[in-house]
């Protein structure tokens, strides 16, 4: 039962590239906003950084490194489950 | 909460901010329809099947304690106190999460335990179990509340509606995942949030530092303020203590703030404990609140610095309105000290990344949240209703219970929003909650664990006694009796409840009987083998940065060079 739930759990999904899923599409939105819609006004309140153009790049590279990552180093499940970590379901604990 | 109200707060969000809010609240709910996929058993449910990889555990292990509490309340604290408030990470939280990774992991992970009573219960028996069991749930479900009514506040200033309107949306959303997905949704989310506002924050505090002219500019106008040069070095606090002697308020930050209050709430809360549970393995046990404290490190500087140049720029809080709400009197502006990151953000963020900012703020309140429910429901279901009211039922029985106990926490988190709301800083009202039940907590796990002939007895009667002398010192507090204002107050209960709660353990040890000796392996220190606590070395936990011991030691140098610099 144990093992059965680890090895689906490996397998269903990574939350490596949710994570940069949501960053790339934040980063996304927030570059166009930064190259295309910035006003006078807006540079302004932010003490005349464009921040949305460089948060915006920044979380675009994030996203790249995550999904870089996952490419590198993708889940698998793992053949050598720690020896008491086998036994975890034999215990019946409390009782 | 008609507080938040009065000060003109309104954020200027357009369809942009909406949009970029709405795309994060798909993400969270596809997470918890995925998480669901993998939820057959109660254990996949209570404690995602023990699988998760150490660095989303130690991700979590902080995510699910950097509640929009932790975020907006430590930016109070930032703005009412200065840089003084680092101590809850830097003395606080970071030597209690090494010590939990290196100390007391073995004993959680390796006794196999579900959850923090359960331990409880092997150690001491049924009347510290339902002591402890009882007393987390009441504690989780009124922090629960406070998160609710920090969301409702931030959703009230955003969209207008009114506070009990999101306080429902918001808690169906948070149970709508947590129900579906148990931990391994929380968790997955949690993750994702602590990305989520570590991306809202460090903008923010860029423009910000920009803003005042950089550190110089911060450091000038802060020494120029109400709270003068004190609130720039973190020593000795005594603003934040309410100690007018320097080496109290030291002695009084050591000890109540690091060792009782911290190691209490760290080592022992299972919201926190729960998420190294879940973890692969031993090692990675062990890892996951070291992991997760070298972001912690690093936290105070886009959490309180924010909340500083709040306490600077922010019109409705700076000089005679900061000075005001120092004295305890309300600001002229009618803005309170947890309104710091939301004025701040709006004076300094353009659309787009506000909007990214406001979702930042309700993906902590609901990580922080989902972080209560997911221990509530675990703890209830089986340190209560399992051990207590419905025993030997089936398995997919207990999985039903969890979820149908999740929907009837979030009803009652509802209720207890309301208490939160009538304290002016909630850090305030945390930790006292917390010196009522994690500093005796403390004291009789780090007496239980090394002390072999402490009693079952002894167990129940100090945690009891314990949590009454916090009571009593907060009851004196509160009618005026002892004066002690800041944070001093929990900070005395604290240590009140600890050394209470460790006297009332040794008196009742010498007179009652010890368990026997075979029952104490695996949960007392001399009485384990020591191989049952050494982790495996190979495989996924080979290589020397996986080990815990030098990790561990890298955290705690940074910790130190830090306190000397500021």
């Amino acid at each position: 039962m144990a093992d059965e739930s680890r090895s689906r759990s490996a397998g269903v999904f990574d939350i490596r590239l949710i994570i940069a899923l949501l960053m790339g599409v934040y980063g996304a939105v927030l570059t166009v906003l930064g190259i295309g819609f910035t006003t006078d006004e807006d540079m302004a309140k932010s003490a005349d950084i464009n921040i949305n153009l460089w948060a915006g790049l920044a979380m675009l590279v994030f996203a790249g490194v995550f999904v870089l990552w996952a490419q590198l180093r993708p889940l698998t499940v793992p053949d050598n489950v720690e020896s008491d970590a086998t036994e975890e379901e034999a215990v019946e604990p409390g009782h | 909460m008609t507080v938040l109200a009065q000060a003109d707060l309104r954020l200027d969000a357009n369809a942009i901010d909406y949009l970029l809010l709405a795309f994060y609240f798909f993400v969270v709910l596809g997470i918890g329809y995925l998480a669901r996929k993998q939820v057959s058993t109660s254990l996949d449910f209570f404690l995602s099947g023990r699988s998760l990889p150490a660095w989303v555990t130690g991700l979590a292990f902080i995510a699910a304690n950097l509640g929009a509490i932790e975020v907006m309340g430590m930016s109070a604290n930032g703005a009412e106190y200065g840089l003084p408030t680092a101590h809850y990470f830097w003395i606080g939280a970071v030597p209690a999460m090494l010590f939990l990774g290196i100390v007391m992991m073995p004993f959680y992970y390796g006794s196999k335990v579900r959850s923090v009573p359960e331990f409880m219960l092997r150690r001491f028996g049924k009347p510290a179990h339902l002591v402890n069991g009882i007393s987390f749930a009441a504690a989780q479900i009124l922090i629960a509340g406070a998160n609710l009514f920090l969301l409702a506040s931030v959703v009230n200033l955003l969209l207008g509606w009114p506070i009990w309107v999101s306080v429902i949306l918001a808690a169906v959303i948070v149970l709508s995942y947590t129900a579906l997905g148990g931990l391994s949704a929380a968790i997955y989310n949690e993750v994702l949030q602590f990305f989520v506002i570590v991306a809202a924050l460090l903008p923010l505090t860029i423009v910000g530092l920009y803003k005042v002219g950089g550190w110089d500019g911060l450091v000038d106008k802060v020494a120029g303020g109400p709270g003068g040069a004190e609130q720039l070095s973190s020593w000795p606090g005594n603003q934040l203590t309410g100690f007018g002697d320097n080496f109290l308020s030291v002695l009084g930050l050591v000890f109540g703030l690091g060792f009782v209050l911290s190691f209490g709430y760290w080592t022992t809360n299972f919201v926190e404990v729960q998420r190294a549970m879940a973890s692969k393995s031993m090692s990675a046990a062990r890892r996951t609140p070291i992991i997760g404290a070298f972001p912690k490190i690093l936290m105070p500087f886009i959490v309180i610095i924010p909340g500083m140049i709040a306490g600077v720029t922010v019109t409705e809080l700076q000089g005679e309105n900061k000075a005001a709400l120092m004295a305890g009197d309300g600001a002229e502006s009618g803005a309170t000290f947890n309104d710091a990151l939301l004025l701040l953000m709006r004076d300094l963020l353009p659309n787009g990344m506000l909007g990214i900012a406001i979702a930042g703020l309700l993906a902590s309140f609901m990580a922080g949240m989902a972080a209560n429910l997911s221990s509530f429901n675990t703890v209830f279901t089986y340190d209560i209703w399992q051990a207590y009211i419905k025993k030997g039922e089936s398995d997919e029985y207990y999985l039903r219970t969890g979820r149908t106990v999740t929907a009837i926490a979030t009803v009652l988190a509802i209720g207890t929003a309301f208490i939160a709301s009538t304290y002016s800083n909630l850090m305030d009202y945390l930790q006292q909650l917390f010196s009522f039940f994690n500093a005796p907590l403390f004291a009789t796990f780090i007496l239980g664990m090394f002390w072999k002939r402490m009693t079952p007895t002894a167990g129940w009667t100090g945690l009891v006694s314990g949590t009454l002398a916090a009571l009593g010192v907060f009851a004196l507090a509160e009618t005026g009796v002892w004066d002690l204002p800041g944070q001093g107050a929990s900070f005395v209960g604290a240590g009140a409840a600890f050394a209470v709660d460790i006297v009332v353990s040794v008196v009742v040890t010498y007179m009652t009987q010890p368990k026997p000796a075979p029952q104490l392996v695996g949960l007392v220190y001399s009485m384990t083998p020591k191989e049952r606590l050494k982790h495996a070395t190979t495989g996924d936990d080979a290589g020397w940065y996986r080990s815990p011991g030098l990790l561990a030691g890298i955290a705690l140098v940074i910790t130190i060079v830090l306190n000397f610099i500021f």
